[in-house]
């Protein structure tokens, strides 16, 4: 896995250090190394156990999960289970599982490209009002997003787009995060040497940005797009208020309005485990896969100033 | 300093200029280029962003008043002045909101932030056997929604239903997750174990930017794991943890999804549990826009002082 890759060379070069002046501590004594390991492992446990939960009770039935010790199986019933969630009311779960998608890729992408587009300018140009742009965007990644869900909500309302794609989309096509780290990103890259040489072999400001600049940013464009991503995906407060139709509700509301029912129906009980299992599922694999652009993308963020 | 004010710095570094003898045409293309760059961002920023807020503080100083009983004779709004945020601050139940966050944010985030940097500490020790399965371990559950999250554990507190609750209770606890004085807590844990992963990630990142000459030094100089990590380490990972602390205060005041999801589960939650959750339920249950506006502005103003006197008392330690 390419992702230990960076920490070996960091262990190897500390290992190197040590080996140097002194001979005698090496390497850190057994005793210490199993303390140590036995504290991170049992904090994996606490993070574990809820995720190793939900795949129990998704493939329980209504009345196992009641009756049945919630940590083992019994009567593995998963398949079932999770084909039910799929089958309820025409599938309005992949229904909600494809809103999802769209919201958080579709608002992703734009975002990704918007901010991409806004930061290479403020990088590469020097222009009037350049630092008043970026102090205002700058404000923005302090402003807590549920303070503006509700004038959003207003707002739309009148123009008429609340209820529609567009209303939860709109508003997750802007990411002042993605913005800031573009910007300083696109001022770390991108050489004012190249674009300048782009210039002389006559290419326009535009179609630079579009060949050179994109290119030499997509490191950090992949990070904005995971963040934008899974900050969509679990935004849950502005669908909720946006939308009325349960035909346009992503996977959370939707989730939220089975567990509502459980109270009078206990087969959503069922529905519910299995449901969150197959939400879950997808998004930890891909968190777990892409840890390495996280980190690449954040030391950006954090260190760099 | 945090890393939102770096780059202020940065940017007056301004770039080698462009070459100064050029045709007219092209220099116009210059001027011009930036603003067609930033001109889709901008427009959406002002409409999703700017425009929310200043449409909210003006919001939170009208009143609107409906003619006849359901307002069928036409809707006026006026100047109410600091009306509604006389009404928001004048509620009990969302001025006892207030506290209750303020309390978690005091609890809740030094826990998470020192548990965060010991863990932290201990993947990058050279001590920790399979650092790159923990660390994936730690840092799933933030795929894992808000929401989906309280669902989660809403049925891990569920006495009749929880595994867990059952196993304390076989062991002669009588643990009640849900009661008025510890579902707050339990709130904490939710939130908790859905960000520390992600913190973690941000500390370890500037961890990894410590250059291997500081720990060849410290060791010449005999320093221990525990000397290391208190005088070399932790100085040095200071901004990443300041970011973390100010963006975990900010999620502190924005706490919705959590109560409102255990609400199914805990008497003791009610629709003004938190102060978002208060401004939510204003506009949708009471139909109150005004003191909802006024309550958002609020709790916007209190994230943006929070955050402000945060970052003062941090950078005042350093000079």
């Amino acid at each position: 896995m390419t992702a230990v890759r960076p920490e070996e060379d960091r262990l190897a070069t500390i290992g190197a250090v040590q080996r140097t002046p002194q001979r005698g501590a090496t390497r850190p004594p057994a005793a210490r190394t199993i303390i140590v390991t036995a504290v991170l492992a049992l904090v994996a446990v606490y993070f574990l156990v809820p995720v190793y939960w939900v795949v129990v009770a998704a493939s329980k039935s209504t009345e196992d999960l009641f009756t049945t010790n919630g940590f083992w199986f019994a009567g593995f019933q998963l398949f079932e289970n999770v084909g039910q969630v799929f089958a309820f009311d025409d599938g309005i779960f992949v229904r909600w599982f494809f809103n999802s998608l769209l919201y958080a890729g579709g608002g992703a992408l734009v975002a990704t490209y918007l901010a991409a587009a806004g930061g290479y300018a403020l990088a590469v140009y020097d222009f009037k009002g350049r630092d008043l742009v970026f102090g205002l965007i700058l404000g923005g990644v302090l402003v807590p997003g549920t303070a503006t869900a509700l004038p959003l909500f207003l707002m739309f309302s009148n123009l008429g787009l609340t209820d529609s794609y567009l209303g939860v989309l709109l508003p997750s096509f802007v990411s002042p995060f993605g913005f800031f780290l573009c910007r300083i990103f696109a001022g770390a890259v991108v050489p004012a040497s190249l674009v300048e040489s782009a210039r002389l072999d006559g290419a326009g400001e535009l179609r630079i940005f579009h060949t050179f600049g994109l290119r030499m940013m997509v490191p950090a464009l992949v990070t904005v797009f995971l963040f934008q991503f899974v900050g969509i995906w679990n935004n849950y407060l502005l669908p909720l208020i946006m939308l009325a139709d349960e035909q346009l509700y992503p996977i959370t509301v939707g989730l939220v309005n089975w567990r509502a029912q459980t109270d009078r129906l206990p087969e959503f009980y069922e529905l519910t485990t299995a449901g969150v299992l197959v939400s879950v599922v997808p998004l930890v694999v891909l968190m777990v896969v892409l840890q390495r652009f996280w980190r690449g993308g954040l030391t950006e963020g954090s260190v760099k100033g | 300093m945090s890393a939102p004010a770096a780059p202020a710095a940065r940017s007056t570094g301004a770039r080698p200029a462009v070459s100064r003898r050029r045709p007219a045409r092209a220099d116009h293309a210059q001027r011009r280029a930036p603003w067609l760059l930033l001109a889709p961002f901008l427009v959406l920023f002002a409409l999703t962003f700017v425009l929310p807020i200043v449409y909210a503080v003006g919001q939170s100083f009208t009143r609107v008043e409906r003619q006849g009983l359901f307002g069928e004779d036409g809707i006026t709004s006026r100047f109410a002045g600091l009306d509604n945020y006389e009404r928001a601050l004048g509620d009990p139940a969302f001025v006892d909101s207030i506290w209750r966050v303020l309390l978690f944010g005091v609890v809740q985030v030094p826990v998470m932030i020192v548990a965060v940097t010991i863990l932290a500490l201990l993947l990058e020790s050279a001590s920790a056997k399979w650092p790159a399965f923990f660390r994936a371990a730690y840092f799933a559950p933030y795929g894992i929604p808000g929401v989906i999250a309280s669902i989660l554990w809403s049925f891990l507190y569920l006495p009749g239903f929880s595994p867990i609750v059952a196993g304390l209770q076989a062991l002669g606890f009588a643990p009640d997750f849900l009661g008025p004085q510890t579902v707050l807590w339990s709130i904490a844990n939710i939130v908790t174990w859905s960000y520390a992963g992600y913190n973690m990630l941000i500390v370890i990142a500037q961890l990894k930017a410590i250059p291997g000459e500081v720990y060849e030094a410290a060791k010449v100089d005999g320093a221990g794991p525990f000397r290391l990590a208190w005088s070399v380490q932790l100085p040095l990972i200071r901004p990443a943890l300041v970011l973390t602390t100010v963006f975990s205060i900010i999620g502190t005041l924005q706490l919705f999804a959590e109560p409102q999801v255990m609400r199914a589960v805990s008497p003791a939650i009610d629709v003004k549990y938190t102060p978002n959750f208060a401004a939510y339920s204003s506009a949708f249950s009471y139909n109150d826009y005004g003191v909802a506006a006024a309550q958002a502005v609020v709790i916007a103003l209190a994230a943006f002082v929070l955050s402000f006197v945060f970052l003062r008392l941090v950078s005042r330690r350093d000079s």
